[in-house]
């Protein structure tokens, strides 16, 4: 029986990748004077758990990693050993080079042999460092003596391996082929036939029983096997065996070098007792697995998109039959009205709920900069406390996702650029530690991440004299707002040295196009020697927009709301003309650029003249601007459907819905309709 | 003439009796044939949403069960007969590369199986579509099919509904 495994590996990554990423936050975490045992106990479960799938699928680098942290962790738990900063440093390191072998196995990434070893050494020593005062404890050792049952102790050989009796129950003979097969990975094997004809192996072996159970319950049940610790060649080593930590829990190997004949005699009836020992490994871990899981189900993004699309499909259905019933004589359907309108209830809470399962918490960006943070601060000799706040505010999924990079750019520079040393903040009557404080925030329909800083500040005067030398038109009478913008042109970097860190002038550039990408907008405000922040402004979801439907001549478009600011008719005085540049329109003391969406899309409108039409305020990109349409329609959500799919790009469409009377209507991509409008009449953009 | 080929090595394998399905429609007076393999469904002409700016035979967009497609009408294309729009106008939904179109005809007679013998090379001259687009003419008795490469015809630059195909 051989299983296709490679199925498995990516819910092994999955999961692993978790784990890692959950150990690093705990460590961070982690008070090292007074650590928590409960924290303690959740870092040691994250490091089992990896060992034990990393075993289950041979990826024996990454469970040598894994088992000598768990040992350490095992022992700094059990308060044999005080945890230190150092071994908090070398866990950190070691989850680098735990991700750094998943990454090796998963996409074929190259792995660093030598920070391989490197951790290895380190985490060595430091369990090493304990072992010379522990046989002074080992005499002693409560810890066998609290195991429940007599149970013999697994010998640990001078290499930290062990020998296993495997005895398999009455199986075909190619099971125990491809079994011994399998454990041959494990270590050195030897397999001898019982009277019975049953098979028995001999494992030698650094792995712990689990994981041979583990990859023996692939093939047979587990509890038909019998494990028991070959002793005979080990016993004569057993004296000798280095403190070595194999196991945990009731497998507390003994260090008394006394007990070793103990250990070799009940050797062989062991078989018993371990009936009960080898599961106990198992159901242990099903139940840390349990009380982590049992609260989420995994599945694939596809699905969850079918999911939405079903969902949108459904409220344009019941929107249809909304439509339909609207026009019966409400005396005579009343019952059918009735169950109508819970339909179009329950549809809209149904939506609610589907949507919300793309949502996720910002906390899955945040919880990476903690130790980026930390680890940058320590390589530029600056202090920062690093705060997040509103780690529970919801994005979608595939915003979140594209949201990494950008936010990771920025929170470097606030910590490159932005917090000046600790000396120079002293002298400026700081504190010593600069403050970082990212956050997240729903505004309306948008979701405000902010990246803020109590450092420097911008210099408006360096960016405007790098500007200058760019050849970038500026002006040294322009706003704030439109100066901090510069620092979003490509190439451009006031920082006066090149780090590894940032001030190599890419970045900044691509921060912007990303987020404009998603939809959304930057803003940046600073102020001389108080700080900075970088203000990220993104819609909540790409499926479902809130829209204001408009109409000119017979046709009708979707504005998305969130551009839009008001509406109004304007009286004619307002309309002027500019130089036949087209017209603006004044509004509350503004002048705005008026944008005619019959000349635009080369429709018969019912008004030509603004002050017969109305006029709706846009804003992107701090531009407003007035589009003229003929009336307004209503409000609603819309379900956005991609216009590419089976099209192709068109100017000025951002996306089409379907109304509720199953016709299409097209959505303005209005941000591209305020930057044409600027060039409108000198270049037409559209065809 | 990569298509040709395939087909034929296609029915090669398939057994000798076997032909090619073609599904038969008119625009003006002439008949036209594409591979029934393309078509995913026939409909009745509904109202479509304009897109500004188009070229005057993309008709606009369709909702069809959710998914937005694009309706070209052919007659306005190639300048065949009269684009009206009644009961009888007929919309084929095409499937090429998974990317759903919308093609007006005047009528849809009927699907034919032609066998290789009955594909003549097109000429030349004498039809609206550029030959390169031509899978060649198909007799059957009196009628006489053009038979066109829809895939290449609506993935051409010059239709303009695709930007790059997607298979």
């Amino acid at each position: 029986m051989t299983i296709d495994m490679s199925q498995f590996y990516q819910v092994f990554f999955d999961e692993a990748d978790e784990l890692l990423a959950e150990m690093e936050k705990l460590l961070l975490a982690l008070d090292v004077s007074a650590p928590d045992s409960e924290d303690l106990n959740a870092i040691f479960r994250a490091a089992h758990s990896i060992k034990g799938g990393a075993a289950t699928f041979a990826f024996t680098d990454i469970t040598e990693v894994t088992h000598m942290l768990e040992s350490l962790l095992d022992r700094i738990r059990k308060g044999e050993m005080a945890l230190t900063p150092e071994h908090v440093d070398a866990f950190l390191v070691a989850k680098d080079v735990l991700t750094m072998q998943m990454d090796g196995h998963h996409h074929g990434s190259s792995v660093d042999q030598t920070a391989v070893d490197s951790v290895c050494q380190r985490l060595k020593a430091l369990s090493q460092g304990i072992v010379a005062d522990a046989p002074a404890a080992a005499p002693g050792a409560p810890a066998v003596a609290a195991a429940p049952d007599p149970v013999a102790a697994p010998v640990v050989d001078a290499d930290g391996n062990c020998r296993f009796r495997i005895e398999l129950p009455d199986v075909p003979q190619k099971d125990v082929d491809a079994l011994a097969a399998e454990l041959g990975l494990l270590g050195t094997i030897e397999q001898e036939t019982l009277d019975d004809k049953r098979a028995v192996f001999i494992l030698t072996t650094g792995e712990s029983q689990d994981n041979i159970v583990a990859i023996c319950s692939f093939v047979l049940d587990p509890d038909d096997l019998k494990i028991t610790y070959d002793a005979a060649p080990a016993a004569a080593s057993a004296g000798a065996a280095p403190a070595e930590d194999l196991g945990y829990g009731i497998f507390e190997p003994e260090k008394n070098p006394a007990a070793a004949p103990h250990v070799a005699a009940p050797a062989v009836d062991a078989a018993v007792p371990t009936g009960e020992v080898k599961n106990y490994g198992r159901r242990a871990t099903d139940k840390e697995g349990a009380s982590q899981e049992s609260s989420s189900i995994r599945v694939s993004v596809e699905k969850v998109d079918q999911l939405i699309n079903l969902v949108g499909e459904l409220v344009i259905t019941q929107a249809m039959i909304e439509q339909r019933i609207a026009a019966l004589d409400p005396l005579h359907h009343e019952r059918l009205l009735n169950s109508a309108g819970q339909l179009a209830r329950n549809t809209r809470d149904l939506q609610e709920a589907v949507m919300s399962i793309r949502m996720m918490p910002m906390d899955y960006v945040f919880s990476r900069f903690p130790r980026m943070v930390r680890d940058l601060a320590a390589k530029l000799g600056k202090k920062v406390e690093f705060v997040t706040r509103g780690a529970a505010t919801e994005l979608d999924k595939g915003l979140i996702e594209r949201i990494v990079d950008p936010l990771t750019h920025l929170v470097r520079n606030s910590v490159d650029h932005g917090i000046e040393m600790p000396d120079k903040r002293k002298v400026s009557g700081k504190a010593e530690a600069g403050k970082l404080v990212l956050s997240a925030a729903h505004q309306g329909g948008n979701i405000v991440i902010e990246v803020s800083d109590d450092g420097g500040g911008l210099n408006r005067d360096r960016i405007l004299a790098k500007a200058k030398s760019q050849g970038l038109p500026v002006s040294d009478t322009m706003p704030d707002a439109d100066v901090w913008q510069l620092i979003f042109a490509p190439g451009f970097s006031t920082a006066e040295v090149v780090t590894d860190v940032s001030g190599r002038g890419v970045g900044m550039d691509v921060v912007k196009r990303n987020i404009t990408a998603m939809g959304g907008t930057v803003d940046i405000r600073s102020i001389p020697g108080t700080g900075t922040t970088i203000a990220i402004s993104l819609p909540l979801t790409l499926a479902i927009l809130d829209g204001m439907s408009v109409k000119v001549g017979e046709e009708i478009y979707i504005l998305p709301l969130g551009y839009v600011i008001e509406s109004l008719q304007p009286a004619a005085v307002d309309v002027k003309e500019v130089a036949g540049q087209g017209k603006v329109v004044k509004v509350r003391e503004e002048y705005l650029p008026l944008i005619p969406l019959y000349q635009i899309f080369a429709i018969d409108p019912r008004f030509e003249d603004p002050s017969q039409g109305i006029i709706v305020i846009l804003e992107s990109d701090g531009k407003k601007a007035a589009l003229l349409v003929d009336s307004l329609v209503g409000q609603q959500q819309v379900v956005v459907k991609n216009l590419e799919s089976n099209f192709r790009k068109v100017a000025g469409i951002s996306g089409a819905t379907i109304l509720g009377d199953g016709g299409v209507s097209l959505i303005l991509d209005v941000s591209a309709l305020l930057r044409s409008s600027r060039q409108l009449n000198a270049d037409p953009v559209f065809f | 003439m990569s298509y040709t080929t395939q087909t034929q090595t296609s029915m090669e394998a398939a057994g000798e009796s076997a032909g090619n399905e073609f599904l038969a429609f008119t625009l003006g007076r002439e008949e036209y044939g594409i591979d029934i393999l393309r078509v995913q469904e026939i409909r009745g002409y509904e109202p479509v949403t304009r897109i500004a700016n188009a070229p005057d035979f993309i008709k606009g967009v369709v909702n069809l069960r959710g998914t937005i497609v694009p309706v070209v009408d052919m007659r306005i294309k190639f300048d065949l007969g009269t684009p009206t729009y009644d009961q009888f106008t007929v919309v084929i939904i095409l499937n090429i590369g998974g990317r759903v179109v919308g093609m007006v005809v005047d009528s849809v007679s009927d699907v034919t199986t032609l066998t290789p013998e009955q594909i003549k090379p097109a000429p030349e001259i004498g039809t609206t579509f550029d030959t390169d687009y031509l899978i060649g003419l198909g007799t059957l008795d009196e009628r006489m099919l053009i038979l066109v490469d829809i895939d290449k015809l609506m993935s051409s630059a010059e239709m303009g509904l695709i930007e790059k195909l997607a298979a």
